[in-house]
């Protein structure tokens, strides 16, 4: 359907809903087509197109809420959503701080965000399954020890979102994604490992090259080979960019607006102290065009913005929607999120720290005995308490370089000492996906093993 | 502190037949024929191909939350549509439509078909109904309750997770439930259905210990029941008050020990252990592929000879049970690990296809718009012989891991990783002080050889499990007796 159509309906809903006795309503209507293919040794495995939408309602009656959501678009399909909602929002207690935003906060951003082609749509399937032939073809000749492999694979999307509040707010946006993934498996003797590389845009041409992709795979799974187990010992850490993404995915928790209000945050009530290393600033920003955390407003309506988190190590704001920011007396930052229906919860824009100056090897050539890590298991971060301990795999440094691969062995510290117990930050930001990081050294953790 | 043994019943239901497919929900209630399956089916053969299969899905669901005790969510919904796959050789096409107009239907078909090339190779069958059974008789499903009956769970479970503890300062409870009705005809000639009910009910608590420092607790549990199992066996104030103790436990927490350590894990929940050293290792597409760290090892000792698993879809009620897998199977108990020889696969139709295998009933997909892959039920390992006390008694130091909050494997190399929410110092054979959260790893085909007790007392854990893999998910459980494993890594910072 159009962008049009999709938005009748769902100012068509929110009418339904104000009839039925809805005294506010908010609608949310995805639509998107999907394409996937897996090659593996050489050969087309699988092949999956197709597409799909849904329709999703919340209700306020007064201050109660009701949602519901369907996967049938006909008129009898939407009629039985607002039934739905409208019944529940009865069932529900009164909360003095449900509320949608105020008409002031509405409004999407301007200009072009990018993030929408339509080549990605366009582009011949054949065309697809090649790339991802050719990123496991260049996997499987890197090294003789790759010998086997969970394939090549290009994933592409086109998709569209819309949505309409009965404080006059009505906004449509289209976006495409593609991804290109080599998974090869490196064997020696009776060992093996696997890893992989992936790379993401927004069309066809910002992806990396099959053979960078499918190369930079085989790379990864050869170093390794012959990982061992190390002493249990405290060294510092380098977090690889990869990894370090998941220790921003820990702080965006710390500082979302719902984990505040309830005290589940570890960095609750430290609004404006120093909470980290000086050399440290972390900012949300969804308005950074064709990047992957940007859209031109949020999931109840208001345009998305830049918000500096951490400014220089001091904690200067959290990360809200309008109901999180009414617990809080605070204004919204434009961080609601939901899947298409149910009360709003928080995303983040392109959430990403700011880069320093070293580069990674320079930062590696300081360290005479430390533990650079490559990948992170498990999910052993508390952030109500700030404990941190996770399983972890990558490359032992000694005298200032990266000496053996290692593996099961855990990294474990708290938050609060990562933040503070800085060693460096990298110059290598780049932005992968909505959460990007350069490499991150901390002075200090506990490595377990033998 | 009191260690809790008590052993769930598991309850085997003989198979009964009854129901044939055109009383199925999809027949009645869309006038889904045998014939209009029989015409997508070869639809989708029409380009060759050596098989093929429909999923039709219909789920409706609800949920309800509550925190800061205001009911401040209710959720309910429905999806439905329907998938289509065509196999040709290793080959996987695969599309869905969103509704189950005969056009879209069929156009889904030609898209899947499309993996194949050549006249089709498989005689077009009539279709006959899949064996039956019921593992989970529930007559009126959860979400066919009144919903004031469901909202009085979660009001319930705040109030009593509040009046067990005056630290406690926050409480979160989620109730939710699904009814899935799914229909599979497949090109070899079956029609199979099921209904499947499940409900579920979690409390979150934080606590405040005089230092001011929260803590948090979780509990929760569920599965294929009628409403009344909330009332009758596990009522909410039953996991809200867990959920506070877990809490309370942690505020005397103090920093978990890091590295090497004999290790006592409890009984139920400690299970995961299971789910990721070995479950997803024994998946048949890696082993296929060649590419898990179990993969060639059929036969060989992979755990002590006291160690026997299983996995099993068949138990009565339970969350990662079902009739039939999402391949037309049904579910059965397949022995994965029996006196520590490593026995069998679990298997899918492609995989089982391309190796020649036996079906397993382990075929799951998370919903329409998924392609089928192996996957776990309820995985657990059977009682040992030795009393529990008596296993702990024989630590001199270690660690005993009463619950954990989840777990994370590495196929490959097999190193995994799970958890610890609640554990336990243990000093001269005695549980003395409890440990802040870490997390433990080891790795698949090694960690299971230094078992040395298995005691007597397995249980299942309450149902909660959710298990992910390759973007889908699915419901499972797991389960285990209390374990000594004399050597793994625990990654805490004393």
């Amino acid at each position: 359907m159009s962008l049009d159509a999709l938005t009748d309906i769902a100012r068509d809903t929110i009418r339904q809903a104000l009839h039925s006795g809805a005294t506010d309503a908010e609608c949310t209507i995805s639509e998107g087509s999907e394409f996937g293919a897996n090659v593996r040794m050489g050969e087309l495995e699988t092949l999956k197109e197709a597409g799909s939408r849904g329709a999703g309602l919340r209700v306020l009656i007064g201050k109660k809420t009701g949602s519901s959501y369907t996967s049938d678009m006909t008129p009898d399909g939407i009629r039985q959503m607002v039934k739905a909602a409208v019944e529940l929002a009865a069932l529900t207690t009164e909360d003095p701080h449900v509320a949608l935003p105020d008409e002031s906060e509405l409004g999407a951003i301007l200009g072009d965000l990018k993030l929408f082609y339509e080549s990605v749509a366009a582009l011949p399937a054949a065309q697809k399954i090649d790339a991802a032939k050719r990123a496991e073809a260049a996997a499987l000749s890197f090294n003789p020890c790759i010998t086997k492999s969970e394939g090549g694979s290009f994933d592409s999307s086109t998709s569209c979102r819309v949505f309409a509040n009965s404080r006059g707010f009505a906004g449509a946006y289209q976006s495409t994604w593609c991804s290109l993934t080599a998974v090869p498996v490196a064997t020696r003797g009776d060992t093996m490992e696997r890893d992989y590389w992936s790379t993401l845009a927004r069309d066809f041409s910002g992806l990396e090259t099959p053979e960078f992709v499918g190369r930079t795979a085989a790379e990864r799974a050869v170093r390794r080979l012959g990982a061992v187990k190390v002493e249990t010992t405290k060294v510092p850490v380098v977090f690889e960019p990869r990894v370090a993404r998941s220790l921003l995915g820990n702080l965006f928790e710390a500082v979302e607006g719902r984990s505040i209000y309830r005290q589940a945050s570890f960095l609750a009530n430290k609004l404006g102290e120093k909470i980290a290393d000086e050399r440290i600033t972390l900012i949300d920003d969804g308005t950074m065009p064709g990047l992957f955390g940007s859209q031109p407003f949020d999931d109840e309506g208001v345009p998305t913005r830049r918000t500096m988190v951490i400014e220089k190590g001091v904690l200067k704001a959290y990360l809200l929607n309008t109901y999180t920011a009414r617990k809080l007396d605070m204004k919204t930052t434009g961080n609601a999120s939901r899947g298409i229906t149910g009360n709003a919860g928080i995303g983040h824009g392109n959430f990403y720290i700011e880069p320093g100056t070293k580069s990674p090897s320079e930062i590696i050539a300081d360290i005479k005995n430390g533990f650079y890590v490559t990948e992170l298991i498990g999910s052993g971060v508390n952030t109500v308490t700030g404990d941190y301990s996770r399983g972890a795999a990558g490359v032992w440094i000694r005298n200032g370089e990266l000496a053996f691969p290692v593996s099961e062995v855990t990294i474990a510290s708290t938050l609060q000492e990562m933040l503070n117990g800085l060693g460096e930050i990298g110059s290598d930001l780049e932005f992968r996906g909505s959460i990007s990081a350069p490499t991150i050294m901390i002075g200090e953790m506990t490595i377990a093993g033998r | 502190m009191a260690l809790k043994k008590r052993v769930l019943r598991a309850t085997w239901y003989s198979e009964s037949i009854y129901m044939s497919f055109s009383d199925s929900f999809f027949a009645a209630r869309f006038g889904i024929s045998r014939r209009d399956l029989e015409n997508y089916l070869s639809e989708a053969l029409s380009r060759g191909g050596d098989y093929a299969d429909l999923y039709f899905e219909y789920i409706a669901t609800s949920s309800i939350g509550i925190d800061e005790s205001i009911v401040k969510s209710a959720t309910q919904g429905v999806t439905l549509g329907v998938g289509v796959r065509v196999i040709a050789g290793e080959r996987t096409g695969y599309a869905y439509a969103g509704d189950l107009s005969p056009e879209k239907i069929k156009h889904a078909a030609q898209v899947a078909a499309m993996i194949a090339a050549g006249p089709s190779k498989v005689e077009s069958t009539p279709l006959d109904d899949g064996p039956r059974r019921d593992l989970y008789p529930v007559l009126n499903a959860p979400n066919e309750a009144s919903f004031a009956e469901r909202v009085e769970l979660v009001q319930r479970a705040d109030k009593a997770a509040r009046a067990a503890d005056s630290r406690v300062f926050q409480v979160q409870a989620t109730y939710a439930d699904s009814l899935r009705q799914i229909l599979v005809a497949t090109s070899d000639g079956t029609v199979s259905h099921d209904r499947q009910p499940m409900a579920r009910l979690s409390v979150f608590a934080l606590a405040k210990g005089p230092d001011g420092i929260a803590q948090q607790g979780h509990s929760g549990g569920g599965g294929r029941y009628e409403l009344s199992w909330f009332l009758n066996e596990r009522t909410p104030e039953y996991f809200a008050k867990e959920a506070v103790r877990q809490a309370i436990v942690q505020l005397g927490a103090v920093d978990a020990p890091a590295g090497e350590n004999v290790v006592v894990l409890g009984p139920g929940w400690p299970g995961v252990l299971l789910h990721e050293a070995v479950g997803h290792g024994l998946e048949a597409d890696f082993n296929r592929k060649g590419v898990s760290a179990f993969s060639g090892r059929i036969g060989q000792q992979v755990a002590s000879p006291l160690c026997t698993v299983v996995d099993d879809g068949t138990i009565g009620g339970r969350r990662g049970s079902i009739n039939v897998d999402d391949e037309g199977n049904l579910t059965q108990r397949n022995v994965l690990i029996e006196n520590g020889i490593l026995r069998g696969y679990l298997q899918d139709k492609l995989s089982s296809r391309i190796t020649g295998s036996t079906a397993t009933g382990s075929g799951r997909r998370e919903s329409y718009e998924h392609i089928p892959m192996p996957r776990m039920t309820n995985t657990f390992m059977l009682a040992g012989e030795s009393d529990p006390a008596d296993i702990i008694k024989s630590v001199p130091r270690g660690l005993y891991c009463a619950s954990f909050a989840g777990g994370q494997v590495d196929i490959t190399s097999g190193n995994f990783v799970f958890s610890a929410s609640e554990s336990y110092l243990i000093e001269d054979g005695k549980l003395t002080r409890p440990v802040k959260n870490a997390t433990l790893i080891g790795n698949g085909p090694e960690a299971l050889k230094y078992v040395s007790m298995v005691g007597n007392d397995l249980k299942l854990d309450e149902g909660v499990g959710i298990c992910g893999k390759e973007g889908q998910s699915v419901p499972v459980g797991v389960g285990i007796p209390t374990v000594r494993i004399d050597r793994m890594t625990v990654g805490g910072t004393a």
